[in-house]
């Protein structure tokens, strides 16, 4: 892998358990690395482990990024440090607790804002630099919770498929500039965070596995991804559904 | 928090609580036996330090690679995920990681440098904690000796939250008693391991056919000076053929490369019907493997099949069907030690109760370590598939390990007697003094420990 050019890769969430895998692969395959998280105690064990791995930079920003104006900070430190940016790989989200947002306006405002809203502000200031540069990755992490509006769940669906919406244009309107666009829908993932469910069954996958999957999408500039892409055969069934039966399911 | 966390709980259902753990049956690589467990997961030192003291008792699991019961418990502390690297330093080799890296991520990320594991068990997919607490040996010991001597330092987590380091040289007698002690002194955070340099992948190994047991320790007496052996045995063979054996030797090769391993392709998918291995399937497995075998020198060999040729058939546990399977993984002195391995072997075939995959190996001189398993001797590893039949052998090959003072290995226990395990490790005092000084006795234990009279 030494032998590939060396990439400058900004991640953003990087302390969430599959963007870590993200990082430890890139920064194995020897690049340069730009991480961004909330919790500076946290980032600096990944960064740390990222230095071990490879021989270039690895370089950390403590944002909040419901923050336009430490977003506005943060783009400026990255091209303050870095040539270009090669891949940007937008990780970072928040769990809502749905019963609590229907309840509770500012709850609901404020996930929409964590994981639609900020990474919509973050795509457009990065759309700029890589449309400028005529080259680059850019990925995001959504969800198949945005493919079709569940009780269970509906607040944290429609900021993703606002996310996908978005990438979809910018997908769209980057084409002519060489940049290409990735929307990655992970399903089931194990991580330490989903300990408390039961693991049974073949629709789990490890953080790494989808963390692989990510790094090998990005590489063959893929444009919509399932991880595992059983996920997409699941979805199709799920958004087939008429809306007159679904609306009786209590999914 | 992670993408994933979100459509989980929003699929699966919104009302579960991460504060609620729902205990979860838990099996160790042997599928024997299993336990009701509360496991919960480490991602940073914080949680690690929260879960010890907000539980009684608990003891540290991590890729579960062990064979019994050595890491369950009414509670578990996962650390599978706190498994980043801290520091490396170029020149003297000196790796500091967590303790839930596995051997496989070292291998990933340090080969392609230069640099390779000095001393590595049968199986890449154990986490270094785990290689500590069981201190664990490789087909080079007797040149090398155990895991724990590539350790430079070890932080553990006592019962009361507090971080302490111990090395050969600094809080020795817990550093003895956490290399081999199966997690019963605390939890392991975070080791300093010694890398060594390498310019090759590669082994060159000889293989030389034994027509029986004698021969196969005569070939281990002439090849003393390679720097790895390891002898693959027929149990089920009689009479003249007692102990026929395939032995392998191997020395770094000259080939300069530095190739990765591949990720296994092969996998058994689901357990095996119960009946797979019988008496006759592994008969004729042993037989076919022995006769293929041939005579063969220089052969160059990637470290994967070499070190590591289960890895290559993932979930290989799974063929002797859901009841799992017990490792019996005995070691004999070498005085006497022809006897002794001849003596089990004739009871081991008499049984019928033989297994596939039976390594004989020379190990080298014991160490310092309270509850390390190797002495200089011979030390043989057999499956047996769970069945009623079993017990009663397998308490029978204890007595005549007993006898010939020998010992049986803890991380492929999952049935021995206090009496057997006091007997086989006088030195156990010695660690319940230590945990009794750093306050480890309540806090952690395993349903081993609790098996073998280390409660309390």
């Amino acid at each position: 892998m030494k032998t590939l050019p060396t990439k400058n890769v900004v991640i953003i969430g990087a302390t969430s358990a599959i963007a870590k895998q993200v990082a430890k692969k890139y920064a194995d395959s020897n690049n340069q690395l730009y991480l961004v998280a909330r919790n500076q105690e946290q980032l600096n064990i990944i960064a740390q482990d990222c230095q071990v791995r490879t021989d270039q930079g690895v370089n950390t920003f403590i944002a909040d990024l419901t923050d336009r104006t430490q977003i506005n900070k943060m783009f400026e430190d990255i091209q303050d440090k870095l040539s270009s940016i090669d891949v940007l790989l937008v990780a970072h989200g928040t769990l809502p607790d749905q019963k609590n947002c229907e309840q509770d306006v500012d709850q609901t405002l404020r996930a929409i804002a964590e994981n639609g809203l900020s990474v919509i502000n973050i795509l457009t200031i990065a759309a700029n630099i890589l449309e400028k540069q005529k080259s680059g990755n850019i990925a995001v992490i959504s969800s198949v919770a945005g493919m079709r509006g569940r009780q269970s769940n509906y607040v944290y669906g429609c900021a993703k498929s606002m996310v996908s919406t978005f990438l979809q244009g910018l997908r769209n309107r980057l084409h002519k500039s060489g940049v290409y666009v990735t929307d990655i829908k992970p399903g089931f993932v194990d991580t330490p965070m989903t300990a408390h469910i039961e693991k049974k069954g073949a629709l789990w996958a490890s953080s790494e596995q989808v963390g692989q999957i990510i790094v090998e999408s990005i590489q063959k500039n893929k444009q919509t991804v399932y991880a595992p892409f059983f996920w997409r055969y699941i979805m199709l069934i799920i958004t087939s559904v008429p809306e007159f039966i679904f609306k009786k399911l209590s999914l | 928090m992670t993408n994933s966390t979100m459509k989980t709980s929003s699929i699966k259902t919104s009302t579960i609580k991460t504060s609620t753990i729902k205990p979860s049956t838990i099996k160790s690589w042997g599928n024997y036996p299993s336990a009701e467990t509360e496991q919960f997961f480490a991602r940073y030192i914080v949680d690690v330090r929260k879960h010890i003291l907000s539980n009684d008792e608990l003891i540290a699991r991590g890729q579960a690679r062990s064979y019994g019961d050595s890491s369950h418990a009414n509670t578990t502390l996962n650390t599978t995920h706190l498994n980043q690297y801290i520091n490396f330093d170029q020149h003297s080799g000196l790796l500091t990681c967590f303790a839930g890296t596995t051997l496989e991520n070292i291998l990933n990320t340090f080969v392609p440098k230069g640099w390779t594991l000095i001393i590595t068990p049968g199986t890449k997919y154990v986490t270094v904690a785990g290689a500590i607490a069981s201190d664990v040996h490789g087909k080079n010991h007797h040149i090398q000796g155990c895991f724990s001597q590539c350790i430079q330092q070890i932080t553990l987590m006592l019962a009361n939250g507090e971080l302490i380091e111990c090395s050969p040289v600094k809080n020795t007698e817990l550093f003895q008693a956490t290399c081999s002690g199966m997690g019963l002194t605390g939890v392991i955070i975070s080791a300093t391991i010694k890398l060594q340099k390498t310019k090759t992948s590669y082994f060159s190994q000889d293989t030389i056919k034994a027509k029986n047991i004698e021969q196969a320790l005569k070939i281990f007496e002439q090849k003393q000076d390679s720097d790895y052996h390891v002898a693959w045995i027929d149990c089920l063979a009689t009479g003249d053929q007692l102990g026929r054996s395939i032995v392998m030797c191997a020395k770094t090769a000259n080939k300069q490369q530095l190739k990765l391993h591949k990720s296994a392709k092969l996998n058994v998918p689901m357990f095996m019907p119960n009946l797979t291995m019988n008496r006759f399937s592994i008969a004729a497995f042993n037989a076919l493997y022995f006769n293929k075998a041939k005579d063969n020198q220089n052969q160059i060999v990637h470290y994967e099949s070499f070190y590591y040729p289960l890895d290559g058939l993932k979930n290989w546990n799974r063929l002797y069907g859901k009841n799992g399977f017990v490792q019996y993984q005995f070691v004999v002195p070498k005085q006497n030690g022809l006897e002794a391995l001849t003596l089990i072997l004739e009871k081991i075939s008499n049984s019928k109760q033989g297994s596939c995959l039976t390594v004989l190996k020379e190990l080298g001189p014991e160490n310092e370590n309270y509850l390390s398993f190797p002495i200089k001797g011979y030390t043989l590893a057999l499956d047996f598939k769970v069945s009623p039949t079993i017990w009663g052998l397998l308490d029978e090959l204890d007595e005549l390990v007993l006898k010939y003072g020998g010992k049986i290995y803890l991380c492929k226990d999952a049935r021995m007697s206090e009496q057997t395990f006091k007997q086989c490790y006088p030195n156990w005092t010695k660690l319940q003094k230590v945990r009794e000084k750093f306050g480890s006795l309540q806090k952690f234990n395993s349903n081993q420990s609790n098996r073998l009279g280390l409660h309390p």
